[in-house]
Formats: C-alpha cells, sequence, structure tokens
C-alpha cells in the first residue's frame, strides 16, 4: 500500500494518457493559433506565478513567529526599489501578453476569411441553432444537415451563423474558436479542418432542457469524398423548404441526424429576416431589401410550453 | 383571487423537495420552539431585530450569509453528484427541469445572498470602529438595508416549495428568460429576490460611503484610513455606480415579461446583447465588490499577525483605487464570442489584463509584508496563505481568459468555471472566513477554536483542488458549463475525482460548524476570553475598546495622528484618551425596517403570483410604513454619562483582570 503513494504524482499524466485534450491538440489552423496563445500566456505568466508561491511559502516559513534566528524589522513598511520592481515587472510582462493579445485578435479575428496557400474555394455553410439541435444549410450546394456537419479538409469553411430560438454557441473544439447564434443576427465564423476525423461540436450557450444534447459530429474528410458525401445526400427525397421547416425546427430533445437534398435557396436569409420585420442586409450591395419568403411571417412560438 | 398560485405549485411530486421541506420545518419548528420555550422573544425583538447597532445587524448578516452558504453549498454538491452519475445513458438523479433550477439558485444564492450579505457583515461590525465613529450615518436605513435582503433570501428559498426557480442561468440571459421560453414563475422570483436585495445593497453603499466620507474621526485623513476601511469605501463607490444599472437592466426584463414589452425579446426590436452589455456593466464591478473587501481582510490579517506595518501602504490604496476603476472598462470580455470588431475585443482584452497589474502588485505587498516580520500560524493566517497561493493560480486562468483569442476556445467552458471559483472561494470566500476569524473576538468578547479552524482550513484549501482541478482538465476537455449528462468516457474520472472534492469541502464546512459550536461551549476559558480587547496586539482602532463594543464603541472619540496611531500609542506606552466624559447621542431602535421588510416580502411574492390585491396592500404597507417613521420624532436618546462611567470601569477592571492574569 506504501508504494502505492510513489506513484500518486503520476496519477494525473496516467488519467490524461490516452484522453482527448481536445483544447491541446488542434485539427486546425485557428485551433492551433488558439492553443499556442493559451499556452503562451500559460508560460509567460507561469514566470511570475511560481516565484510568487514559492516566495509566499519560504517567507511564511522563514519568518515565523518561533525561529527567533531570522532577521525582524518591527517597522519595515517601504522600500522604493522593491516597489519598482512590483509594479514594473507585473508592467512588462502585461505589456508583452497585450502585445500577444494585439496580434492574434486581429490575425485570427473569427470574421477574417481564412486562405490556404492553393487557393482553394471556401466552403459556405449557413448554421442555425434551434430548440435543440443544429440545422447546417450548404448554400452552394443545396442541401442541408441537421446535427452532422461534414467538411472537406484543407478547404476554408466560412460560417455564416443565426439562431431561429435563443441565443446560444456554435464551437466546435478541435476546429477552434467558437461564435455566439442570436435571432435575427448573422455572425461569422471562419474555420478549417486540416486533418480528416471526427470531431465533436457542441452548443456552449446554456439554452434550456435539452441543451446537454444539442451536440453534433463534425466528419471532416478529404475532398473527394465529401463530393460523394454530398451526391449522397443529394440523392435522397427530404426537402427542406418553407412547408417543411417548421416541422423540423420544432422543439425536439436528442434530435437524429437528417439529411436534405434539396433545401430552399433563401432559407437562411428568411429566418434572419423574420426577427427583423422581414428585412435582410444584402451583404453583397449592403441594401436592406424585403424578403419575400413565407417563412418570414410572424415569427413562430417555438416556446417550451409545459 | 390567488393569481397563478393553486395547489399545484407546490412540487409534491419531487421527493428531494418534500425532504428538504420537511427537514427545514422541524429545524424552523425547534428553533420556534426553543425561543418560546426561554421565553427570549421579548429580547430578540428589543435587542435584535428592530436593532440599529452596525454590530448586531453585522451579526445578523454574518448568521445569514452562513444559512445562504448550506444552501448554495447542498446545490453544489447535489449538481456533483448528478454529475458524477450522469455517464453513459444513465440520466442520474436530476431531470434538467430540476437541475437546470439547482445551478441557477446555486449562483444567485452564492453571490447574492452568502457573498454579498458576508461582505456587509463585516462592513457593518469594522467600519464604523477602524474610523472612530458611534455608528453609521443612516442606522435605520442600515436596519432597512438588513431586512431587503433578508426578504430577498426568502423568496428565492421559498421558490424551493411554491411553485419553481428560474431555469436559465444565475444572470438569466434573455431570449431565454423571456415569457415566450420561460413562461413559469421561477424567472418572476429571480427578478423580485435580486430587486429587493438590491435596493437593500444600494442603500448600504450609500450609508458606508457617506459614513467613510463624513464620520472619520478627527485627524484621519484619507491616508490616516486603515487598509480594510479604504477597500470598504471602493467597495461602496462601485455599488453605488453599478447597482443602479442592475436594477433598470431587471426592470426593462420585468417590463418584457409583465407588460409584453420587447427590450429584450427575439421580435420587434428587442437586443439580447444590449441585456448581456447591461448585466455585466454591473457584473464585473460586482466581482470587486465582493472581492476588494477581502483584499481589505488579507491586509489587516496579514499586517497583524506578522506584526509589522503593512508594506506599501500608499501603493496598496493606489492599487485598491485603480482596480476600482479599471473594474469599469473590461465588461465586454464576458462576451468576446459575440462577433464584436478585433479592436474592440483587444481594447476590452487588454484593459482585463492590466487589472492583473495592480492586484499582482496587492499579492507582493502582502509578501513583503511577511518579509523580516514575525509571522503567527493562525487560523486567519492560514486562510491568509492559502489565499495567496490559490488566488495567484485563479489570476493566471484569468488573465489566459482576458486574452480574446483563449477566449474563444474558453469561453463557457468548465474552464471558466474553475477560473472564477477559483477567484472567489481562494479569494472572496478564503478572506471573509479570515476576517471572521480575526473580527470574532470583537464581536462577540471571545475568540474562535483554533484547532478547529485550521482543520476547516485544511478541507476547503485540499477540497477546493480537488473540485476545481479536474474542472480546468474537463474545460481544456471540451467541456462545456451546465451540462445535465454526458457520455465522454474521457470526461467522467475528472468527474468523480471533484465529487470527492466537494465532499471533502462538505467537510470543511463540518469543521467550520464544529468550530463554532466549540467556541461557544469553551467561551469562558480563560484563554479563550477576549478581556482587553486587544487579542491580537491589533494596529487600528477596533482594537483600542471592549470586545463587545458598547453600543456607541466609543466613550471619546479618539484623535488620529496617523496610520495605526492605536498601535504607535500602544507602543509608546500613551493612554489612548484623557477627555473628559460627556453624553452621547444614539439612535434608538425602530421596527419599521422590520415592517418594510414585511410589506416588500408581501408585495415580492404576490407580484411573482400575480396576486395583485395582495400587491397593492403590500405597496401601500411599504410607502404608509415609510410615512409613519418619517413622521416620527422619537428617534434618538442621549446616554448619560453615569453609564458611560460605568461601562469605563468594567472595561479596566477586566483589562486589569487580563494584565494580573498574564
Amino acid at each position: 500500500m506504501k508504494k502505492l503513494w510513489r506513484y500518486l504524482p503520476a496519477l494525473p499524466a496516467l488519467m490524461l494518457s490516452g484522453c482527448t485534450v481536445d483544447l491541446l491538440q488542434p485539427r486546425g489552423p485557428v485551433a492551433e493559433m488558439n492553443r499556442d496563445v493559451m499556452v503562451a500566456e500559460f508560460v509567460i505568466m507561469m514566470l511570475v506565478v511560481v516565484p510568487t508561491c514559492v516566495a509566499t511559502l519560504y517567507f511564511a516559513w522563514k519568518y515565523r513567529a518561533s525561529n527567533k534566528e531570522a532577521e525582524y524589522l518591527p517597522t519595515w513598511d517601504h522600500s522604493t526599489a522593491i516597489e519598482y520592481v512590483i509594479w514594473g515587472v507585473p508592467a512588462i510582462l502585461i505589456a508583452l501578453l497585450g502585445a500577444i493579445s494585439w496580434w492574434s485578435t486581429h490575425a485570427y479575428d473569427p470574421y477574417r476569411p481564412l486562405q490556404t496557400a492553393d487557393n482553394v474555394k471556401p466552403l459556405n455553410v449557413q448554421v442555425v441553432s434551434l430548440d435543440w439541435k443544429w440545422l447546417f444549410i450548404y448554400p452552394d450546394l443545396g442541401i442541408a444537415t441537421i446535427n452532422q456537419l461534414d467538411v472537406p479538409t484543407n478547404t476554408p469553411l466560412n460560417f455564416q451563423i443565426t439562431s431561429d430560438t435563443v441565443m446560444t454557441s456554435f464551437f466546435i473544439p478541435r476546429l477552434g474558436s467558437m461564435i455566439y447564434s442570436m435571432p435575427g443576427e448573422q455572425t461569422q465564423l471562419h474555420l478549417l479542418a486540416s486533418e480528416s476525423g471526427d470531431y465533436l461540436g457542441e452548443a456552449s450557450q446554456f439554452s434550456g432542457r435539452g441543451f446537454s444534447d444539442m451536440k453534433f459530429r463534425t466528419l471532416a474528410m478529404d475532398p473527394a469524398q465529401f463530393n460523394d458525401w454530398v451526391e449522397k445526400v443529394k440523392s435522397g427525397s427530404e426537402n427542406l423548404d418553407d412547408t417543411t421547416y417548421p416541422k423540423y425546427a420544432a422543439p425536439q430533445e436528442a434530435a437524429p441526424v437528417q439529411y436534405f437534398a434539396h433545401v430552399q435557396p433563401d432559407l437562411f436569409d428568411g429566418i434572419v429576416a423574420k426577427y427583423n420585420n422581414g428585412m435582410m442586409v444584402d451583404k453583397k450591395t449592403g441594401k436592406v431589401m424585403h424578403m419575400q419568403s413565407a417563412s418570414n411571417a410572424a415569427p413562430s412560438d417555438t416556446g417550451m410550453k409545459e | 383571487m390567488l393569481g397563478k398560485l393553486s395547489l399545484s405549485a407546490i412540487p409534491l411530486d419531487v421527493p428531494i423537495l418534500v425532504g428538504t421541506f420537511l427537514g427545514v420545518a422541524v429545524i424552523g419548528l425547534a428553533v420556534l420552539g426553543a425561543v418560546t420555550y426561554y421565553g427570549k422573544w421579548g429580547y430578540l425583538w428589543r435587542d435584535w431585530l428592530t436593532t440599529v447597532d452596525h454590530k448586531r445587524l453585522a451579526v445578523m448578516y454574518i448568521i445569514l450569509a452562513i444559512v445562504m452558504l448550506f444552501r448554495g453549498f447542498a446545490d453544489a454538491i447535489m449538481m456533483r453528484t448528478q454529475l458524477a452519475l450522469a455517464y453513459k445513458g444513465n440520466p442520474g438523479y436530476l431531470p434538467p427541469h430540476h437541475y437546470d433550477q439547482i445551478f441557477s439558485a446555486h449562483g444567485t444564492i452564492m453571490i447574492f445572498f452568502m457573498a454579498m450579505a458576508f461582505m456587509t457583515g463585516l462592513m457593518n461590525l469594522v467600519v464604523p470602529l477602524q474610523i472612530g465613529a458611534r455608528d453609521v450615518a443612516f442606522p435605520f436605513l442600515n436596519s432597512l438595508s438588513f431586512y431587503m435582503t433578508l426578504v430577498g433570501a426568502l423568496l428565492i428559498n421559498i421558490s424551493l416549495f411554491i411553485g419553481e426557480f428560474a431555469q436559465c442561468g444565475w444572470l438569466v440571459y434573455p431570449p431565454l428568460s423571456e415569457m415566450q421560453f420561460s413562461p413559469g414563475v421561477g424567472v418572476d422570483y429571480y427578478i423580485w429576490a435580486v430587486q429587493i436585495s438590491g435596493v437593500g445593497t444600494l442603500l448600504t453603499g450609500v450609508n458606508f460611503f457617506t459614513t467613510i466620507v463624513k464620520m472619520r474621526a478627527p485627524g484621519m485623513g484619507w491616508m490616516q484610513m486603515p487598509v480594510f476601511t479604504w477597500t470598504a469605501f471602493c467597495t461602496t463607490v462601485l455599488i453605488m455606480v453599478s447597482f443602479p444599472v442592475l436594477t433598470v437592466t431587471l426592470a426593462l426584463l420585468s417590463l418584457d415579461r409583465y407588460l409584453g414589452m420587447h427590450f429584450f425579446t427575439n421580435d420587434a426590436g428587442g437586443n439580447v446583447m444590449l441585456y448581456l452589455s447591461m448585466i455585466w456593466t454591473w457584473g464585473h464591478p460586482e466581482v470587486y465588490i465582493l472581492v476588494i473587501p477581502a483584499f481589505g481582510v488579507f491586509s489587516e490579517v496579514t499586517a497583524t499577525f506578522s506584526q509589522k506595518p503593512l508594506f506599501g501602504y500608499k501603493t496598496m490604496v493606489y492599487a485598491t483605487c485603480s482596480i476600482m476603476v479599471l473594474s469599469f472598462v473590461v465588461w465586454v470580455h464576458h462576451f468576446f464570442t459575440m462577433g464584436a470588431g478585433a479592436n474592440v475585443n483587444t481594447f476590452f482584452g487588454i484593459m482585463t489584463m492590466i487589472i492583473a497589474v495592480p492586484t499582482g502588485v496587492k499579492i507582493f505587498n502582502w509578501l513583503f509584508t511577511m518579509y523580516k516580520g514575525r509571522v503567527e500560524f493562525t487560523a486567519p493566517m492560514h486562510w491568509t496563505l492559502g489565499f495567496m497561493i490559490t488566488f495567484s493560480i485563479g489570476g493566471m486562468t484569468g488573465v489566459m481568459m482576458a486574452m480574446p483569442a483563449a477566449d474563444w476556445i474558453l469561453h463557457n467552458s468548465l474552464f471558466l468555471i474553475a477560473h472564477f471559483h477559483n477567484v472567489i472561494i481562494g479569494g472572496v470566500y478564503f478572506g471573509y472566513i479570515a476576517g471572521m476569524g480575526f473580527w470574532f473576538p470583537k464581536a462577540f468578547g471571545f475568540k474562535l477554536n483554533e484547532a478547529w479552524g485550521k482543520r476547516a482550513f485544511w478541507c476547503w484549501f485540499v477540497g477546493f483542488y480537488l473540485a476545481f482541478i479536474p474542472l480546468y482538465v474537463l474545460g481544456l476537455e471540451g467541456m462545456t458549463r451546465r451540462m445535465n449528462h454526458y457520455d465522454n468516457p474521457d470526461w467522467y474520472p475528472w468527474m468523480l475525482v471533484a465529487e470527492v472534492g466537494a465532499i471533502v469541502i462538505a467537510c470543511g464546512i463540518v469543521c467550520q460548524l464544529t468550530q463554532l459550536y466549540v467556541s461557544i461551549r469553551d467561551r469562558n476559558l480563560p484563554e479563550n476570553l477576549d478581556l482587553t480587547g486587544d487579542p491580537w496586539n491589533g494596529r487600528t482602532l477596533e482594537w483600542s475598546i471592549s470586545s463587545p463594543p458598547p453600543a456607541y464603541n466609543f466613550a471619546v472619540i479618539p484623535d488620529i495622528h496617523g496610520l495605526d496611531t492605536f498601535h504607535t500609542e500602544k507602543q509608546l506606552g500613551l493612554k489612548a484618551h484623557g477627555k473628559p466624559l460627556a453624553p452621547i447621542h444614539m439612535p434608538k431602535n425602530t421596527s419599521a425596517g422590520v415592517f418594510i421588510g414585511l410589506f416588500s416580502f408581501i408585495l415580492g411574492f404576490a407580484s411573482i403570483w400575480y396576486i395583485w390585491w395582495l400587491a397593492a396592500i403590500g405597496l401601500i404597507g411599504i410607502v404608509a410604513t415609510m410615512i409613519l417613521r418619517s413622521a416620527n420624532r422619537d428617534v434618538d436618546y442621549y446616554v448619560p454619562v453615569s453609564e458611560i462611567e460605568h461601562n469605563e470601569e468594567v472595561y479596566s477592571r477586566r483589562i486589569a483582570a487580563a494584565q494580573a492574569a498574564e
């Protein structure tokens, strides 16, 4: 039994080995940047935190009341030199962190499109958070899915995000940054998957009763496979348009994955517009236009009536 | 007639709640029975419930805080147990409807009714004594503040047994908290509980601000004020500026819910982000409202138990004031993921990081206060050392999340939960408990038991790390907050460790209760009695008077010549005062606070349930009581010199007895 204690310090390492620590094992450039910034900060802060904790314990022990050997200065309460150091050192570190902050926030602004070296054409995905599931519309491909996001690897992903219920947050930990989804608003997020794999996607802002199951699989695959997948979805029979949408948008817990072979082109704009008196800003021209879509009727009452 | 209220509002189908109700009922009846049996109702009414004495209000605030700690902690350990069970298809024992109420109530209770009440209690006990004042500026308002806080706490706890509580988190973000998505009374309980207690907090802010500005003893300039009073001052400024924002925010939400307006709804021009922006304009200063007085406690404790003056007093004051100002320009860091532009995010990120500078300076100041001192390892000093280490780590993770690029992946994760518990338990809670141990003898005339205090510390310290380091890891593993169940096998072992941590913390709370019991039992043992009023060889004015102090605190208002005047005079062997005694003008006790509290309760409860005739009675009652109180001219009295002389003589005899014993 006694020997077991010796291995105790190794326990955390043991618990972590074989686990996926999503945020430390990125699968895309954005997530890599997130991790690098986080780790850099950790290391820089440790330069102060570790000495502070050690000094706390050391001073407390060295100057304990029972230690009559230690020097005792009962009226000493000021030293200009020390004050310079204790204001200066944190200030320098924070200046350094501030510089990193400025650079990373601008360079990896979630609104900034990503580019690959070989200028691959980005994939547009419109994301709608519903109660308690995710709808992904591929506007250029004319297909849509619920609770499963398939993406080609090494292709910039341009997400346009809104909500047709309460606000929540769109997050794929291994691909990086999250952004809120909000009714009547369109937010943007740009990610890229550099390796194929099956990654957790989740809602990270509490959104009510079915929140815990509001998850989706993110399947990153090479572009050829992705094209096969698109064809497979297109061969299906389900349509998503103004008539079928309300059925799928109704509150549902732990919703199953669903494919739609055809999507009404302006569905996403209609969802945004219905919270804006039917108005919608055209992103190309910046002009306000009136949506004609039937889904711009009064907001559907999707409340959790119990 | 009864609005939305009907028998079905009582959750008889939830065994946990029925059991809790029976427990509360038995304990409640036992307390009421004991008071009746010993014939203490008159004493309780005259000397406690209607008191305007800041020291007694302090005691009542802290009792409220401790009771609310039990409630909040019960919520916490229930959540931990749920997540230790609800893995891989097991739904656990708390369905979402119940679980969502628990995490909402946990946060609300711990912040508004545990931490705020504890902080106000400490301020009440210490501030007037430290500045040489005989009471606060508005003694009646002080009593009223307490009853407003109490009514808020009562409402939130009644929601357990009648109806339900909010299910949308402790800040009830819309649109989830709007009528469309939360048609029940839960959010209304939240609104009324927080609004009523918010009035109390705002009055406390005004009251103590005025007290500190206007009632300092002659000679006590700003730079002669004890550090705890400085921190209390900064907190009152923060309260006065930020609480009105909270009141307005929740008032707008109420307009949405009660009158069908559209400030934060999805449609008709409502804007959710407006709510987030407003609530955090209050919410971020709020965390400094809680932690700054804790910094004050640590300053007093470290200096006293290192037997040295505080290192860098002026630096400490400047650091506190800069934290106060900076706390108003960082609120957007609570929603870096909103999609704001890079310049906005960078500004608020860097502002947040800058707060780490004065905070770091404070830690170093305490460090150098111990340097070349004589550190006594009392229980309050244990909490202080535990704080310095824990808070350094919590501060570090805070700076990590201040960087927008890192927050984009850490936002809303369990990493965030671990961070703010790291600073709130490690900073706020450790600080308040250190303060309670430090000033307990001043309030009651005997010390708290040291051994049990240290046991409590070790349980809390170890339990904290066991409970929250796993949450940091879980955050890095991508687990978000407020989940009810999960199926990721990587998360499960960490959840078990966190559960063990919660149990160790429970042991800490048991140790604290035992400490109170043992201390009260052994209060008359000579080593526990505080006869001199200065058990720790203190530095500030509160230690220059008897423990507990007379109602008027100071027989003669002391003259101040510098920082730590009391300590200097003690060193020089000077008698603190030799001025002739004069009758002392004091406020009379009043029941107006009790009645306004009662009517506020009626107003709140009736409004939650849409019982409008009853709400009208509550409102009329409040106004009528205020008019009656305002018309009452018999609100003060003079303490005769003979009584002061008598008290002074008793105190001298106690000091002489203490000296003889040495």
